[in-house]
């Protein structure tokens, strides 16, 4: 199903309008920029990482203007510390919110995950213990996130590789009544479940049946690292630095056979390869998007979070 | 409802707090609320955050301040970043925004007291990215300052361009920035000759040139807000040569000021 950029109309009269729920998109590098704008409907979206356009200006805001020209974006936000149990810093929340105001991201998500302590910035996605305290806590930070941007904003479930003596709740159950709570979507990232299922000894297939699927806004994938644990297992590492893996494409194609088509993004933030190889991979998961949009009809849902 | 499951005791810290004290010291053992599943070890499970950590933000420093990790060497640079992070994490999330405290850790540094030159250049790769990414405006257009009366000038004001930087150095930093970042490299550099230079971005793309010392005191009085009378005493006061039409050739060409105010009458 091609693109169609013209017969589209705007939501502020700034940028086209496109429909691409349902489609998949890619992380947008800049060393990209040209060979996108050379055949833009190539790819159905593109996604950037928030605090890479917090700059005042210069190339990156002239980079992230041209592609939205020419693509929907998504906007993925790393350094929120939703999880921490420190207050949201009030400077960050708007320079974020500012993103979502001047380049209309049809997705606004964000992880459920902490980088930020008493000042100090980790710039990692750390874990948190799944208790009523963080709970309450993490529900608190999405409310405020979401009543800066005025829209709801999907929560992705992180890769770990410890757990906490302290935790009471499932990771599954603390997404869902984070969702009862706060009305925000989910941001499923696949290989984050099949990472966290290797390291800690879990089915990925039990976890994606317990997950609340029909929040999820969108699904992430990308590839992943394998190192050891102390007694020699498989400690796998969200690395991001090459293709998507064999069983996540598995776990992949039966989410969708389940759900319909569900917008995706394939990541790769480092070790960056050409255009046309990140492109492939997002073209083998639109395959499979495809594949099952006539059978299911989903295509046009997306957890209504469009602006 | 349960606050934690049974024989564990609560938290009695902020769990992020008690990570925080260990992520970047390799030689304590990670937090005891850290587990693995099943009654796993977690060291090498907890050592993947530090890993990240320190990573991550070594490759940060690594590609802010890509001649001096050239100069010292990738193996050099990164034990050197690891250091300067461990003391001085990032206070901003702003990835970009990180190392400005890099050349004077540097400078500090004993080992790499004879590249003397280098916490100069640190400063002036810190200098470029601050132009890189600040923010969007139109340089002074000349007709601007052909426009003011011949009486005015004297007291006219220059409000900086946001992205300009000068970095003044005994040492030459220009040379050696150009030729480790991607410019030519000279069969022999000799690196105790003073270099002033100006960084400014009038479009997008960022310009590093050569200034003249007394160009240099010109552009920074200005910069202050020094009225243009005051700048050029500033400059001749070190050079009696100094070549006010040159200098303010440079000022428009190199885009280093955004506007400029004549001088109203209660001046005069």
């Amino acid at each position: 199903m091609a693109r169609d950029p013209i017969d589209t109309s705007t939501i502020h009269g700034r940028f086209p309008a496109f429909e691409p729920a349902g489609r998949a998109g890619a992380s947008f590098k800049p060393q990209h920029l040209e060979a996108i704008a050379g055949d833009p409907g190539s790819i159905g979206f593109l996604e950037v990482h928030a605090e890479n356009y917090m700059g005042a200006g210069g190339p990156p805001h002239a980079a992230l203007a041209k592609i939205r020209a020419m693509l929907p974006v998504s906007l993925h936000g790393v350094c929120m510390s939703i999880g921490g149990l420190n207050p949201l810093d009030q400077t960050h929340l708007d320079r974020f919110a500012g993103l979502v105001e001047r380049y209309e991201p049809f997705l606004v998500s964000e992880h459920l995950a902490w980088s930020t302590h008493d000042d100090v910035f980790y710039n990692d996605l750390l874990p948190l213990p799944y208790t009523d305290g963080t709970l309450a806590r993490v529900c608190e930070h999405i409310d405020r996130v979401q009543e800066a941007i005025g829209r709801p904003m999907l929560l992705e479930n992180p890769s770990t590789y410890v757990l906490f003596a302290q935790s009471t709740w499932t990771e599954t159950d603390f997404l869902r009544e984070i969702v009862r709570r706060t009305g925000c979507g989910l941001l499923l990232d696949i290989n984050n479940v099949f990472v966290s299922a290797t390291n800690h000894g879990f089915s990925a297939t039990d976890y994606l049946a317990d997950f609340p699927l029909a929040h999820v806004g969108e699904i992430h994938l990308a590839g992943h690292d394998e190192q050891e644990d102390d007694e020699g297992a498989p400690l796998l590492i969200d690395s991001h630095d090459r293709p998507v893996a064999d069983p996540v494409w598995t776990l992949y194609e039966r989410v969708i056979r389940q759900c319909g088509p569900i917008t995706t993004l394939v990541e790769w933030d480092a070790d960056v390869p050409e255009w046309p190889i990140l492109r492939s991979e997002a073209a083998a998961a639109e395959r499979i998007l495809g594949a099952h949009r006539q059978r299911t009809g989903r295509s046009m849902k997306s957890h209504a979070l469009h602006s | 409802m349960r606050s934690t499951p049974e024989g564990v005791a609560p938290l009695q810290q902020p769990f992020e707090e008690v990570f925080g004290q260990v992520i970047l010291e390799p030689d304590r053992p990670e937090p005891d609320f850290v587990i693995g599943p099943h009654g796993k070890a977690a060291a090498k499970r907890f050592n993947v955050y530090r890993n990240n950590v320190t990573h991550s933000l070594v490759t940060a420093l690594a590609e802010i301040f890509p001649a001096t990790a050239l100069i010292l060497g990738e193996r050099n640079f990164r034990m050197i970043a690891r250091d300067f992070l461990r003391a001085n994490p990032p206070r901003s999330r702003l990835v970009f925004e990180y190392g400005h405290g890099l050349p004077d850790h540097l400078a500090a540094f004993e080992p790499i007291r004879h590249l003397a030159y280098l916490p100069d250049v640190a400063r002036l790769e810190r200098a470029w990215l601050d132009a890189y990414h600040a923010a969007d405006q139109a340089p002074l257009w000349p007709g601007e300052i052909s426009a003011i009366p011949p009486e005015a000038l004297a007291k006219t004001r220059f409000t900086p361009h946001p992205a300009m930087r000068l970095v003044r150095s005994d040492y030459a930093i220009h040379t050696i920035f150009v030729a480790h970042r991607g410019g030519p490299m000279p069969h022999r550099i000799d690196a105790g000759v003073a270099e002033n230079v100006l960084v400014t971005r009038p479009a997008l793309q960022v310009e590093v040139r050569r200034v003249e010392p007394s160009q240099a005191v010109f552009l920074l009085a200005l910069g202050d807000g020094a009225p243009l009378q005051e700048a050029v005493e500033w400059a001749a006061k070190g050079d009696p040569c100094f070549d006010l039409a040159a200098a303010i050739g440079l000022l428009i060409e190199s885009g280093a000021f955004s506007a400029c105010q004549p001088a109203t009458h209660d001046e005069d």
